[in-house]
């Protein structure tokens, strides 16, 4: 159960060898997480992550196989992982791949692969997911979009629609969802230093994993719906929101 | 059956129910033959702070419709009555015609079973213990089958898991109990104001045993040598030779009016370090110095409270909560420690009182157990709240004390066979009763109380 505090003691992470999901895993186990499902690609990185969960002091730690591109195979891998696990009190969607603008842009198919990597299946795992935390009766769904998402830019348009369209899917789920129990808890990076991002040159305001781990940990813990990492990121976007086209599609970064 | 979003009196961790609302205890039984697959509690007014009367996705049985009185002796004060019955509605019967419940907390907005299921206790603890050893027998709705349970006998076992064992054992659907004969409904009040938690102390192990109500207001705000500033009132029953003549004439009447409420959508932060601190200045100035003999009213000395309609949400949407420990006798320094640490923090706010507790009953998850409990309310929202709240009771458990399962709402799971070192003896019990495991509500998942299978 998440506690008044809202420290879920049981966890799943759908793309677990995500470095912020990581450091996410970190903060829930130092606080009341024993209970750590990783679900995702079979990888090195997702049993490293697993010994990492252990190592920590959670008690009972597995990995589960989840391609969020094989649609069919979603709901029955989500229903394994409640059935099999019991209750979850926070499940964290971490499936994400940044893509290669230029070359995304020059072939559609590989464009719309980073669509369903990043939106058509991950939408289809979230309201799998809820549909699993409104039989429970509670539980929080926390999503990593990206300040990407929040208004798309030419120099990563590709990237970023596939965030849009998971925002805005999420925002809908979480309203949906009230009344129920659950509820969702969208994130909003902005650039943030990691595998992912490496060699990229640092936009303003960038941040590591584990500060967004803390901002994550904080909007559960205040109740919020969405929450911006680095925190000021959601006065800027304020700006950005409304910036004239002319000007923002010159914005590089 | 209705779906119900529920929280408890804090309004954090909510979670989703389907509500049976009984009317006659008959129909209890019912509730157990098709038991929901994710478990059945019992719910009385929702005054537990967490998460006690709660349980996400089964069904929660609301047994306020449960709400007669059966049989009242109004010669020996032996009462039975249906668990749903509310304190309120017991004193606005029987003040009148000269009794008073045994035991009463800060609010009369408590049923009777809920009463017994969290063996709550009053300012008389020290003296009187705490409700079940008031209460004379039980109607319990296990999964088992109903059974009439009694503190001695074949089934004191299974009462004793009742009492504290928070609807875990069964709904109690009805309750005997002995009220207290009272002359009139009003409290004869000894006031004095303490200077810091040294002096408080003394005066209360000094004198409490010379009344039956004894209970201290702590200004958690007040530092250095003011640490632990307290207002501290004590006192009993008044007799009617005690009232003026001219009062004589209603010495009983006892008719708390319908109270002012708080509306919803109440800002975060309203109770901040500013207005605690200053309501914290006046509550403690106003307090007279020393004041001997005067007369209260029932609801002014024991709950003040409910005066002001869902005062819950004055703590805005993220809620609040109760954080209250109990110390043995002994582990004054720890009790110390642990209100220098809060007071520190700045987070508390004013509700915080202090009390002697006196021995412990029978029941192994009741909280009351001989020495000293500190209650504070305490606004969700600080960041480091979490990890201050753990340090406490890392340091509560290691000198023996406890928290109080009833107001809990973040304690870490394995702390509990610690604090309550007869838990694995009242799992047995309740083993006995719900084989299988229909019975459970939140708290139960949080804290694993009912044990793996």
């Amino acid at each position: 159960m998440n506690d008044s505090l809202s420290s879920p003691q049981s966890v799943l992470v759908l793309g677990g060898s995500s470095e912020i999901a990581r450091a996410v895993v970190r903060e829930l186990v130092g606080r009341r997480a024993r209970r750590v499902v990783l679900a995702g690609r079979p990888s090195a990185q997702l049993e490293a992550a697993a010994d990492e969960a252990r190592s920590l002091g959670a008690t009972d730690v597995a990995t589960v196989t989840l391609d969020v591109t094989d649609l069919d195979g979603i709901p029955g891998a989500i229903d394994e992982v409640f059935d099999t696990h019991g209750d979850i009190d926070l499940a964290l969607m971490a499936v994400g791949v940044l893509g290669d603008q230029p070359a995304d842009e020059a072939d559609p198919a590989a464009a719309a692969g980073v669509l369903a990597t990043n939106f058509t299946g991950p939408a289809a795992a979230c309201l799998a997911v809820a549909r699993r935390l409104r039989s429970q009766g509670h539980g929080i769904l926390a999503v990593l979009s990206s300040v990407a998402g929040e208004r798309v830019r030419r120099d990563n348009f590709v990237y970023g629609s596939s965030k849009a369209g998971l925002d805005g899917f999420c925002q809908g789920l979480g309203d949906s969802l009230v009344g129920t129990g659950a509820r969702v808890l969208i994130v909003r990076p902005g650039f943030v230093h990691t595998r992912m991002t490496t060699g990229l040159p640092p936009a303003p305001l960038s941040t590591t994993a584990s500060q967004v781990a803390k901002v994550v940990l904080r909007g559960l813990e205040t109740g919020a719906e969405v929450v911006w990492a680095p925190p000021a990121l959601r006065w800027l976007m304020v700006l950005g929101r409304h910036l004239p086209r002319a000007l923002w599609r010159r914005i590089p970064r | 059956m209705a779906p119900e979003l529920l929280t408890g009196w804090g309004r954090t961790a909510p979670s989703r129910a389907d509500v049976a609302r009984p009317h006659h205890r008959d129909q209890v039984p019912d509730l157990m033959e098709l038991p929901p697959a994710r478990g059945l509690i019992a719910r009385g007014l929702g005054r537990s702070y967490g998460d006690a009367a709660q349980c996400a996705g089964g069904t929660v049985v609301d047994v306020t419709g449960l709400d007669r009185v059966r049989q009242a002796d109004l010669t020996s004060g032996h009462v039975r009555v249906e668990a749903g019955v509310s304190l309120d509605a017991l004193l606005r019967a029987f003040v009148p015609r000269g009794w008073f419940v045994p035991v009463t907390p800060g609010t009369r907005h408590v049923t009777v079973g809920g009463a017994l299921a969290a063996d709550i206790h009053g300012k008389n603890h020290h003296r009187d213990g705490a409700i079940a050893s008031h209460v004379t027998a039980i109607d319990l709705i296990t999964p088992t089958g109903p059974r009439s349970v009694a503190p001695s006998g074949p089934e004191a076992e299974l009462y004793w898991a009742t009492a504290g064992g928070m609807g875990l054992t069964g709904i109690i659907t009805e309750v005997s109990i002995s009220l207290l004969a009272v002359e009139t409904s009003r409290i004869r009040v000894d006031t004095e104001r303490l200077a810091n938690l040294d002096d408080l102390m003394a005066a209360m192990e000094e004198g409490d045993k010379a009344y039956r109500y004894s209970v201290a207001w702590v200004d958690c705000l007040a530092k250095g040598r003011s640490l632990g500033r307290s207002v501290l009132t004590r006192g009993d029953h008044a007799t009617l030779a005690e009232l003026p003549a001219k009062q004589r004439a209603t010495a009983r009447a006892f008719d708390p009016q319908v109270p002012l409420g708080v509306p919803a959508g109440m800002p975060n932060g309203l109770l901040n370090l500013a207005t605690v601190r200053a309501f914290n200045e006046l509550w403690f100035r106003k307090a007279p110095k020393r004041q001997q003999g005067r007369l209260q009213s029932l609801t002014a000395f024991f709950h003040p409270l409910d005066a002001v309609g869902s005062w819950n949400l004055l703590y805005g949407s993220r809620g609040f909560l109760q954080y209250q420990f109990v110390v043995p006798f002994g582990a004054e320094e720890t009790l110390r420690a642990c209100v220098e640490r809060l007071s520190r923090t700045g987070w508390v706010s004013s509700l915080a009182v202090l009390k002697r507790f006196g021995p412990a009953d029978a029941g192994p998850l009741s909280f009351p157990t001989a020495g000293w409990t500190l209650a504070v309310d305490i606004p969700v929202g600080p960041a480091r709240l979490g990890r201050l709240l753990d340090d406490l009771d890392q340091e509560i458990a290691g000198c023996g004390g406890r928290v109080y399962l009833a107001k809990d709402s973040r304690l870490r799971p394995e702390l509990v066979a610690s604090m309550y070192p007869l838990l694995d003896k009242w799992r047995a019990v309740r083993d006995r009763v719900d084989p299988d495991r229909v019975l459970c509500s939140d708290l139960a998942r949080r804290l694993d109380l009912v044990g793996p299978p």
